[in-house]
């Protein structure tokens, strides 16, 4: 018992140079710039998602087209809503839809690259199969089709996303597993009678979340990224919603006389997608061993 | 249900193919075989499944008022009432033999119309290649030259900028710039095949090109970059180096020579990418290439050109990702030892 017991302590001393890491992940200036910049993001989102502020759907059309002003920061669309208003809503649905997709996407490729990995035989064949398939679409291409046949609210934009990146995660899971399974510490935790599945999750998970943690930072922002294409080709979170991705399509036609149609959100947009991949940098800078050599 | 079957069928016949072939590059057309057995299984699905099927589809809101036997009769000419896996095995036989389906907007067939729009795509993803190379390549040298210098940090820092910015959003400023201050914008005009009118065409290829081009960038700088700082402390180069060789002829035949060789895979790649990732700046720029081709046929509502479309993509981007890798076998040769 007690001899368990002290196999159990063993992986502590990683864990805790790991939480070292993580500190140090937030002081590269790219990991301080991109959490600054994330962290007005999700601030912004967060007050939308509350109702702070304008109401993003409340039309006047009196105030259509009219510029940055006092009472409206970043001016008013052809219905006269506020664009600040809409442009804090359309985070809150970029975060919201890259947090489900991204969410999903992970729980689902890293169960299945694991369990891949780690049992092989047919499991591992029909999983890489299904990877292969997956990634013979391009990425946008199979997110529309799977958007187009799904009915058209943002769970299913955040679906067709996640179905999307899922075959990334199982692949980024399967690697490590590979070379874990003969590890010493995953053998011994075996031989003291642990059962394979829990040895699985318990010494092989915290492993690869060095590397997991700087694929879910850049999947957020293809996520995002995604979202708003979809949306602007009319296939994203449907309107009334604000989406930045529609804000930028409806602005297209309109940008000699309300430029700032076009800017806000396109500026919301960039700074999101640049703030996780920052946090993506300075993330992988401190968790990934050959980024440190650089 | 079909599909898992047909999948664990083929996935043995891979593996014997596998077997059979040892060689890499047999192997991997076993696999890419495969893989496009089972992107017809996914693409075919994917579309059957779609809310409305091809009766309300092709017959809109009067759908409703058909009577059940008139229904039926329907059912029976678009054969949905067939076994699912006979009418995929019909669909498949179809595609095999060059019927891609026809399109009951325009009555052309989904061949012909991608005879005509894949042109536009490849003549684009070409011209995208070239900008994004002409900007990567030498973007990935500069870093390279002195890692962690400011010349480094701000390629990097442009690179990862480029890469945050999405096309449509490039696309969206560039045009209306342009239309609002100079007032050139020549994809207003009809498109013109580079065979028709070289000159307009050219015109109307440079902005969507250039927006794809820049998208294409930072993972090519990122390859050059790692690419030459790897090749850089090679053995080889040292050698060079001691034999005297400096300068230029270092620099070009020594090293850049053999860091160029990932940059083509990632090129291959991106070609694949540009293929049918194009599809928001061919709808942007009105660009009639076959991405286009997919949003005009969901708009329409036209399953049958989606599905066809999708298939010729997926085959086409399955084909250049294999036929990169054998270019890249071919370059290198220490993968063929291998």
């Amino acid at each position: 018992m007690s001899a368990a017991a002290d196999m159990h302590e063993v992986p502590q001393v990683p864990t805790t140079r790991a939480s070292g890491r993580w500190v140090k992940a937030f002081r590269t200036p790219s990991g301080i710039v991109g959490l600054v910049l994330m962290a007005v993001v999700t601030v912004l989102a967060l007050l939308a998602a509350a109702g702070v502020g304008q109401d993003p759907a409340a039309q006047n059309v009196s105030e259509a087209l009219q510029g940055p002003s006092a009472s409206h920061w970043l001016g008013t669309d052809q219905f006269g809503r506020d664009i600040f208003a809409r442009v804090c809503s359309g985070l809150a649905n970029s975060l919201r839809v890259a947090l489900v997709s991204v969410t999903v996407a992970a729980i689902g490729g890293v169960l299945l690259g694991i369990l891949a990995g780690y049992y092989q035989g047919i499991l591992d064949r029909v999983v890489g199969v299904i990877t292969n398939v997956l990634f013979a679409f391009p990425s946008l291409l199979l997110a529309l089709a799977l958007a187009a046949t799904l009915r058209r609210s943002w769970l299913t934009v955040a679906i067709a996303i996640a179905v999307v990146y899922l075959p990334i995660f199982a692949r980024v899971a399967r690697g490590p597993v590979l070379t874990l399974r003969h590890a010493e510490y995953v053998l011994a935790a075996t031989a003291v009678g642990r059962s394979r599945l829990s040895t699985l999750f318990e010494h092989v998970l915290p492993n690869i979340l060095g590397i997991l943690v700087v694929q879910i930072t850049l999947s957020l922002s293809w996520a995002i990224l995604t979202e708003a294409a979809l949306s602007f080709l009319g296939f994203g979170t449907p309107p009334p919603a604000a989406s930045l991705g529609g804000m930028v399509y409806a602005a297209q036609s309109l940008t000699s006389v309300a430029p700032w149609m076009l800017y806000a959100p396109g500026a919301a947009l960039i700074l999101a997608v640049v703030g996780l991949n920052l946090l993506g940098d300075g993330l992988r800078a401190a968790l990934d061993p050959r980024g440190a050599n650089q | 249900m079909e599909g898992v079957g047909l999948l664990s069928a083929a996935s043995s016949l891979s593996h014997r193919v596998g077997a059979v072939g040892r060689h890499p590059v047999a192997r991997r057309a076993g696999e890419a075989a495969l893989t496009l057995i089972g992107v017809s299984i996914l693409t075919f699905v994917l579309l059957r499944v779609v809310p409305g099927d091809q009766i309300t589809a092709a017959y809109g809101t009067a759908a409703g008022d058909l009577s059940p036997e008139q229904l039926q009769a329907l059912e029976a000419y678009y054969g949905v009432n067939e076994p699912l896996l006979s009418q995929y095995l019909g669909w498949l036989g179809g595609v095999l033999t060059g019927n891609l389906g026809v399109s009951a907007t325009s009555q052309l067939s989904v061949l012909s119309m991608t005879a005509q729009s894949l042109p536009n795509t490849v003549e684009l993803a070409v011209l995208a290649i070239v900008i994004g190379l002409g900007l990567g390549v030498p973007g990935g040298m500069l870093a390279a030259s002195r890692p962690g210098k400011a010349r480094d940090q701000i390629s990097q820092l442009t690179s990862l900028i480029a890469l945050s910015v999405p096309s449509f959003l490039l696309a969206a400023v560039v045009s209306s710039w342009l239309v609002n201050t100079i007032g050139w914008y020549p994809n207003g005009e009809g498109y013109r095949t580079l065979s028709e009118d070289p000159a307009l065409n050219l015109q109307q290829m440079l902005l969507p090109a250039l927006v794809l081009g820049i998208s294409i960038a930072p993972p090519i700088l990122q390859t050059t970059r790692a690419a030459i700082l790897t090749v850089r402390s090679e053995d080889y180069v040292r050698t060079a180096r001691a034999k005297g060789v400096s300068g230029r002829r270092l620099q070009v035949r020594h090293i850049l020579r053999n860091a160029l060789i990932p940059v083509v895979t990632m090129s291959g790649l991106q070609f694949g990418f540009l293929l049918g990732g194009a599809l928001v700046v061919e709808q942007i720029f009105a660009i009639p290439g076959i991405g286009r081709q997919v949003l005009l046929g969901l708009e329409q509502k036209e399953y049958a050109v989606v599905q066809s479309t999708v298939l010729v993509i997926a085959v086409m981007f399955v084909l250049v990702n294999l036929l990169t890798d054998v270019i890249y076998r071919l370059v290198d040769p220490r993968v063929r030892v291998q």
